[in-house]
């Protein structure tokens, strides 16, 4: 719901948001330059008698001296029946500059209140800054949510998975800009209340005019106490009187309040304050122009600064959001639903299965509510069960869609009691085969709630099997439930192979690289990054099965590197493929496994196939950031995979160091060893930054982490705090 | 001899009806093409010695801004009574204004003045932006101002 009320707004208010805040953030700049051109005495310096007088000595024609809220000032004079306005220094009353109000400002500021169309646009200008301001206080609830409460606002903000740049960059940037755009925000809402008289506002206290009294004929202006005693820093305006005109008077105002000063005796012939109203009203003004302190000014432009970056990543969130939950007809709101489905998914294909529990419950009459794990609300006011479907990402991890189930469960009303069942979905040939469903399991018997049925598993999106689980749970809660397991469609792209190369043969590690392009001529390739995941659904398979990318679309090749498994389905059909046939495939986004942006260096470690992302990353690497790969294979003759190129990344920079190891050389080494040579160049390359990324298979990795933990102990460092930091990446299989 | 006396009354009438008789002054006031917000105007009538007599018309909605209409502010001691059913909108710079104002005969040719003070967000406020005096001769002669108003000019 609170994201709702954050997303509905900004979608609907991106566009004018971005023309508001950029050209505020330019408009900030101004009373900072402002203030840079001007001579700004220090308090007790120069008073207002002192500056009139320097000012009428260098300019005799001067009617008006104004202190601009940046401390220049400012003259209006008139000589020779011509007008004119000059910047001078207060010190001697020459001229700085003549007085010119930039045309691009006085342009951007119309733009940034009106739109450039009067009335109307001032109205929606108030519009924007209140939505901003909504905005900005829905997100700052949004992040304590997802922190985990208010005193962890400032906690670092997690990883958060897939397509995980965006969602990350958005938080980071919000939580450093939001009080800044906050300010900005409530004082342009204020002040649009005031222009269009929603609120009232406070009038300035008007001193009442009296003439200069006949007596004394006009004293010299340097000499007027009323003038005197007010330093330069107070002054706002003031207007001389008319020349030959002994009646007249000086009209002062100064920023507590404005009078008329006698020309002869100098004194104060009224005076009134503005009133505390109306001060407040022009500090709240000046504090949004920037006026009020040009260095907060800047602050806060900087902040408007990252309303577009907000704008854009908050709408790539929102449609990857979207993207991500497949449309479910007859899906109940969360508030009216008996049963509440909740889905951990990393590559969508739970979906399909939710979608089969939803029109099966929906069938025998429940209110079904399905939404992603991470979706959890706070409390289900109608629900009395809890069905919760989650695949795992990795050794165990919460896939994308339930990365923040965990802690969002602590807060899960306790009551009404729902009974719950977890399904977990998995692969068995992995370890930790649904290790994510049993720590769910864990965490939902730690609350004294009824478990309708033990966790059950399926195996490799086994149809059969989930339909099997639904007799097995329609009998637990007494209600006839019949499920038909449909994959959800996907839209696969037909690619053809042009290019294989195998290796291995000898080693008894079948393994090709093969390259493919769209099957139709003409066609582009869709995209996709090194890293990411290509789905490949082997003929009769409902399955698919994901392989890394070697390449990104710009090579305008897709390339992946397939061992050929024991009775592997899949790897089978693609190391047998022959040339010119084609393979459905679709892309997974896998933003878990990417090198982080910057320039600390990357240490890559791979086996086998698993140099596959990691190939590609190095071909990529076009700016020659610092590159280590650490790989390993069986016989450097007979499965060097990519040696040929390595060696020419080696030569142009991409790569920095190679660094192999062979498992049935004469000298048997695997990269573990080769890591251990190297601690000491290792531990240097984790002082400076460096992020790992490790991919091959799991025992590889467990063996790799285990190293590492090694190396890294001098630094009272381990492969788990780095984890934590998203510096150390895993992408097993 | 009563219709004599009827006449003479009515002639006597009439005269003194005339004696004290508005009458109608147009009144154009044009402004320089300048680069800013549209003008607040105060176009007022001061007496020979330039003392506040009458408001004529104030160009710009927002009466929060009518202190800057230095001189006539202080005049009208911004009474609302002054210039209540004499506002409009402001004028951007290049536009025309021209208003109409019922001006009592007994001040034309007597040396009373026709003034024009103006403002402009974040520029110069000029008192007496422009002034005229109201003569017979004078209408139709446009004088330049010294601010925003490039000319001013009335016809009777």
């Amino acid at each position: 719901m609170l994201r709702r009320l954050h997303s509905l707004p900004g979608l609907f208010a991106a566009l004018l948001l971005l023309v508001i805040a950029t050209s505020g953030a330019i408009l900030s700049l101004n009373p900072a330059l402002e203030r840079a051109g001007a001579i700004v005495p220090p308090r007790g310096a120069v008073n207002v008698a002192d500056v009139a007088q320097r000012a009428l000595r260098a300019y005799p024609g001067v009617e008006q001296i104004e202190r601009l809220p940046s401390g220049a000032v400012l003259v209006y004079f008139t000589q020779d029946d011509n007008s004119g306005a000059d910047l001078i220094n207060p010190m001697n009353g020459k001229r700085v500059s003549s007085y010119e109000t930039s045309a691009v400002f006085s342009w951007l500021t119309d733009l940034h209140r009106a739109f450039l169309w009067d009335d109307r646009g001032r109205a929606i200008a108030g519009i924007g800054a209140l939505l901003m301001a909504f905005m900005c206080l829905s997100g700052v609830f949004l992040l304590a949510s997802r922190a985990g409460g208010w005193h962890k606002l400032f906690a670092p903000i997690r990883s958060t998975g897939a397509g995980a740049t965006s969602p990350r960059l958005h938080a980071e940037l919000a939580r450093a800009a939001a009080l800044g755009l906050l300010v900005s925000a409530l004082t342009g809402v204020w002040l649009s209340a005031i222009r269009f008289e929603l609120i009232p506002e406070a009038r300035e206290m008007e001193a009442e005019f009296r003439q200069s009294a006949a007596g004394p004929p006009p004293a010299d202006i340097g000499s007027l106490p009323a003038l005197q005693a007010v330093d330069l820093m107070d002054l706002h305006q003031l207007i001389f009187p008319f020349r030959n005109d002994p009646s007249d008077v000086y009209s002062l105002r100064t920023h507590q309040g404005s009078g008329y000063v006698d020309q002869g005796s100098g004194e104060w012939l009224s005076y009134a304050d503005y009133g505390s109203g109306a001060t407040l009203q022009t500090f709240i003004k000046e504090l949004h122009t920037g006026e009020a302190y040009w260095w907060l000014g800047l602050i806060m432009g900087l902040a408007a600064l990252t309303v577009p970056v907000l704008a854009v990543t908050g709408g790539l969130i929102w449609w990857q959001r979207r993207q991500s939950m497949p449309k479910l007809k007859g899906n109940s709101p969360s508030h009216l639903a008996d049963t509440i489905v909740l889905v951990g998914s990393e590559t969508n294909a739970t979906w399909g299965f939710a979608k089969s529990l939803l029109d099966g419950m929906s069938a025998a009459g429940k209110h079904v509510h399905v939404a992603p794990m991470n979706d959890l609300v706070d409390h289900y006011p109608n629900a009395s069960r809890l069905l919760i479907l989650t695949s795992t990402y990795g050794d165990g991890d919460a896939p994308a869609s339930a990365n923040q189930f965990l802690h969002k469960l602590e807060k899960l009303a306790t009551s009404p009691a729902m009974s719950w069942a977890v399904l977990g979905f998995g692969d068995r040939q992995f370890g930790n085969f649904c290790a994510f469903a049993d720590l769910v399991t864990e965490k939902l018997k730690q609350r004294d709630w009824p478990q309708i049925l033990e966790t059950n598993y399926i195996d490799r999106q086994s149809g059969p099997s989930f339909e099997q689980w639904g007799t097995v749970l329609g009998a637990a809660i007494d209600m006839p439930l019949s499920l038909h397991y449909k994959p959800l469609p996907r839209a696969t792209k037909s690619l053809t192979l042009i290019a294989r190369k195998t290796y291995g043969e000898q080693v008894n590690a079948h393994t090709c690289i093969l390259r493919f392009k769209p099957a139709k001529p003409g066609r582009s390739l869709p995209a996709f990054a090194a890293g990411d995941l290509v789905g490949i659904l082997p003929p009769n398979c409902d399955a698919p099965r994901f392989y890394s990318l070697a390449s990104t679309s710009k090579d305008g090749v897709l390339e992946i590197c397939v061992r050929r498994q024991e009775d592997g389905l899949c790897s089978g059909y693609l190391y047998n493929m022959k040339l010119g046939e084609h393979a459905n495939i679709f892309i997974q986004r896998n933003a878990r496994f990417k090198p982080s942006r910057g320039k600390s260096p990357i240490i890559l470690i791979g086996a086998g196939t698993g140099i596959g992302p990691l190939i590609g990353f190095i071909r990529a690497n076009k700016k020659h950031r610092s590159m280590h790969l650490y790989w390993g294979g069986r016989l450097a003759e007979s499965d060097f995979l990519y040696e040929k190129e390595l060696r020419s990344y080696l030569a142009d920079k991409r790569l920095s160091r190679l660094h192999t190891a062979f498992s049935r050389c004469p000298e048997p080494a695997y990269v573990q060893n080769k890591l251990l040579e190297d601690a000491v160049q290792i531990r240097n390359m984790i002082n400076q930054d460096a992020q790992l990324l490790v991919c091959g298979g799991r025992r590889m990795a467990d063996d790799v982490a285990s190293t590492m933990n090694t190396i890294l102990a001098p630094l009272s460092l381990d492969v788990a705090t780095l984890k934590k930091a998203s510096r150390y990446l895993e992408d097993t299989y | 001899m009563n219709k004599l006396f009827t006449i003479i009354g009515l002639s006597l009438g009439l005269c003194v009806a005339a004696a004290t008789q508005a009458r109608e002054v147009t009144i154009t006031t044009t402004l320089n093409t300048y680069r800013g917000n549209a003008a607040y105007l105060a176009i007022y009538l001061t007496n020979p010695d330039g003392k506040y007599k009458q408001t004529l018309w104030v160009a710009g909605k927002k009466s929060k801004y009518y202190k800057h209409l230095l001189d006539w502010a202080r005049g009208s001691g911004l009474k609302t009574a002054e210039y209540e059913g004499m506002t409009g909108a402001s004028v951007s710079g290049g536009d025309s204004l021209t208003i109409k104002a019922d001006i009592d005969d007994a001040l034309i040719d007597a040396g009373y003045l026709i003034r024009v003070d103006s403002a402009v967000e974040d520029k110069r406020e000029n008192r007496i932006d422009a002034e005229v005096t109201l003569t017979t001769s004078g209408a139709g002669t446009p004088v330049s101002g010294r601010g925003y108003v490039n000319t001013l000019s009335y016809s009777l």
